[in-house]
């Protein structure tokens, strides 16, 4: 085993394991998925015109869960200092990071995405494409979310100081999400919010670690 | 004791000739911690830096270790490019131990020797030389503050490289330990590697001292 | 203006620059916005939307000053990154205030002039949507900096926040105009644009110009009382120690 993968390997496992990993996430979600209809009343028109909608924005809060422990942990104990004395770059150790995150709650939440979203009224054939969203969504979410994550590293009030940054970072892809679940439930043409989506969470992918590693290294330093 | 004398047989060619400290000084929080600090440590040599609380004994480590910028001065580590010396030729062990209270001793050995570079056989003879052995099944959590400072210790050695940064590493160990740490710095410096250590007691080896002065 | 962060950098000059320069350019403001005012206020009715136009000459350019300030920011950022300049951290750490002011000025006036124009204070328009998130920007990123006890430390993780957001906000202008395009139900009438009558053109220019110099003068005696801070702040540092 390398030295790469022995890190996404451990990054996975400590996301699994953090704060109750995917299964407090996935609770998250589905008592999100469960609130929303108690506020909005159980009739199913009402329900169905929103369910893709809310699934996908329940999705874009969970997967902001467990973000706040991505770099935390790992600065309080003194893990960041000893993942930086390494020859692999420190945008790739991030990049690994994230990619665990995303294993370990994205992953699973794209699972339950459908399943919300059928429960709340949603077509079943809706089905495919919101796991699509949900994960490729989820891949953004992660990998900007971890910019959010390393920023406040050091901060006071990491956990809020990390959904403030986040979630103006998030606009662009719940809106190509929702824009193409929306488009898929009325019957138009889908594809270009998917591809929009998918090239959102490509260039998070590319970015993102490159402003995690800046500023992991601004709160170590 | 034979296994123990093959764990510093394996510096390979790649290591730090020599640590050079010239004229360095650090600003923290916009006080100047010190200035004009300068050393030179070879291998076989071990320098002890000591100081009041505060002084900047540690932010000096971590400038070395490349994790805090110099405000002037530089560090060079003989013809070895720094990118290059940080990333595979020096061990920093901190206050913090790096180690995960969820996980088992031997998941965080075996990853961090694995991270450093070092292989599975290198995991137990680490784990022997610190006596950890009988350790290994459990979580981090349950290990004795003595017992996690070994723990931290034992990377060291389970991933050879020449240049160790090592701060207060003594201070949680008992008496035992503090005498048998030193045997392992010893050797290591015997086999050609080099250790800078904040400390507020001596060093158990044979060491230069080097006082930072606020 | 290439010329200027090389010339302003240097501490003394920029002191000794802002001194004359930031009462100037608050009188310039100050004389811009009466001209721009008192056109405006006598321009004739709009034949569609009567006095309510005469919000435009507040709102218009307040919008503008939210985009402008952000670019101001970025750039100081992008300087105090590269170079881990003191001054272009100050000058970041000054414009985000501003920025914030004039986007808010520029919410609730789209606010207001929604009312009458829409019957509704807030509908989600491409326009406001985009103001809205800038918004949130910079209120990201001055609680960023306020959450750090480290200055040195709150200023580069400002810096790197500022520039991701700058590579962000237009991705998020085209998504929102993406979303806009998809529910067009949803609103949409165009403000400003090339068409409009030059009676409303000229004062809503001048405007501008006025809004752009009171920024320019708040800014400077912003990053003056920064540096003033500063240099208190070490020199208690420098009497704490003797």
């Amino acid at each position: 085993m390398s030295r790469l993968s022995a890190l996404l390997v451990r990054e996975t496992a400590l996301a699994w394991g953090r704060g109750g990993g995917p299964l407090v996430t996935v609770g998250f979600y589905a008592g999100v998925a469960t609130l929303l209809p108690l506020a909005i009343g159980p009739e199913p028109e009402r329900l169905a015109a929103i369910a893709p909608g809310a699934a996908w924005v329940a999705l874009a809060l969970a997967s902001l869960l467990s973000l706040d422990r991505l770099f935390e942990r790992d600065y309080e104990d003194g893990a960041l200092d000893l993942l930086t004395l390494s020859p692999t770059p420190l945008e790739l150790t991030c990049f690994l990071k994230c990619l665990g995150q995303w294993l370990a709650t994205g992953a699973p939440l794209a699972l339950a995405a459908p399943i919300a979203a059928i429960a709340l009224g949603a077509k079943p054939d809706l089905a495919p494409l919101i796991f699509a969203c949900a994960l490729l969504g989820g891949l953004a979410f992660a990998f900007t979310g971890g910019i959010g994550a390393a920023l406040s590293l050091g901060a006071r009030r990491g956990g809020l100081l990390t959904a403030v940054i986040v979630l103006p970072l998030f606009v662009p892809p719940v809106i190509f999400g929702g824009g193409a679940l929306d488009a898929f439930a009325s019957g138009l043409p889908w594809s270009s919010g998917l591809a929009l989506l998918g090239a959102y969470a490509a260039m998070s992918v590319a970015i993102g670690p490159l402003a995690m590693a800046a500023a992991c290294r601004n709160a170590l330093s | 004791m034979r296994r123990r004398a093959t764990l510093f047989k394996r510096l390979g060619d790649s290591v730090i000739e020599q640590l050079l400290l010239r004229g360095c000084a650090i600003r923290r929080g916009g006080r100047l911690l010190f200035e004009g600090v300068d050393l030179s440590l070879r291998r076989g040599e071990a320098c002890a830096l000591t100081g009041p609380n505060g002084s900047g004994k540690t932010s000096l480590l971590r400038a070395v270790a490349g994790l805090v910028r110099l405000e002037a001065g530089e560090v060079a580590f003989g013809d070895l490019d720094s990118a290059e010396a940080r990333g595979e030729g020096l061990h920093f062990v901190g206050h913090a131990d790096g180690l995960k209270s969820s996980r088992t001793a031997r998941e965080e050995l075996a990853f961090w020797t694995r991270w450093g570079g070092g292989t599975d056989g290198a995991v137990r003879e680490a784990a022997e030389a610190l006596d950890l052995v009988r350790l290994l099944d459990l979580e981090v959590r349950r290990l004795s503050a003595g017992q996690r400072r070994r723990l931290a210790l034992s990377r060291l050695l389970a991933a050879p490289r020449a240049l160790w940064l090592l701060d207060e590493p003594l201070s949680p160990l008992d008496a035992r330990w503090r005498e048998g740490f030193g045997v392992l710095m010893a050797r290591h410096l015997e086999s050609g590697g080099m250790i800078l250590a904040a400390v507020h007691d001596p060093l158990p080896v044979a060491a230069k001292s080097l006082e930072i002065i606020g | 203006m290439n010329w200027a962060p090389a010339f302003l950098s240097n501490p003394e000059r920029f002191m000794a620059f802002s001194r004359w320069a930031a009462p100037m350019f608050g009188v310039i403001a100050a004389i811009l916005a009466a001209v721009g005012l008192y056109l405006g206020f006598t321009a004739p009715e709009d034949y569609q939307q009567g006095q309510t136009v005469r919000i435009m000459f507040i709102h218009v350019p307040a919008a503008y000053m939210a985009s402008f300030v952000y670019v101001c920011l970025g750039g100081a950022s992008f300087l105090s990154l590269i170079f881990r300049h003191a001054l272009a951290d100050a000058a970041a750490q000054a414009a985000a205030p501003l920025g914030a002011g004039f986007t808010l000025l520029a919410l609730v006036t789209g606010a207001l002039w929604g009312r009458p124009m829409w019957g509704a204070f807030w509908v989600w328009d491409a326009r406001l949507t985009s103001v809205l998130v800038l918004f949130l920007l910079y209120v990201a990123y001055i609680a960023l900096r306020a959450s750090m006890d480290d200055e040195v430390k709150a200023a580069r993780a400002g810096a790197i926040l500022a520039l991701v957001g700058a590579i962000n906000l237009p991705i998020v202008h085209y998504s929102v105009d993406w979303w806009n395009t998809l529910h067009q139900g949803a609103s949409v009438f165009k403000r400003g644009g090339s068409s409009l009558a030059p009676v409303f053109l000229q004062p809503l220019l001048i405007m501008a110009l006025a809004y752009t110099s009171a920024f320019g003068s708040l800014w400077l005696v912003g990053i003056r009382g920064e540096v003033w801070r500063r240099r208190a702040e070490a020199a208690a540092l420098r009497a704490a120690r003797s």
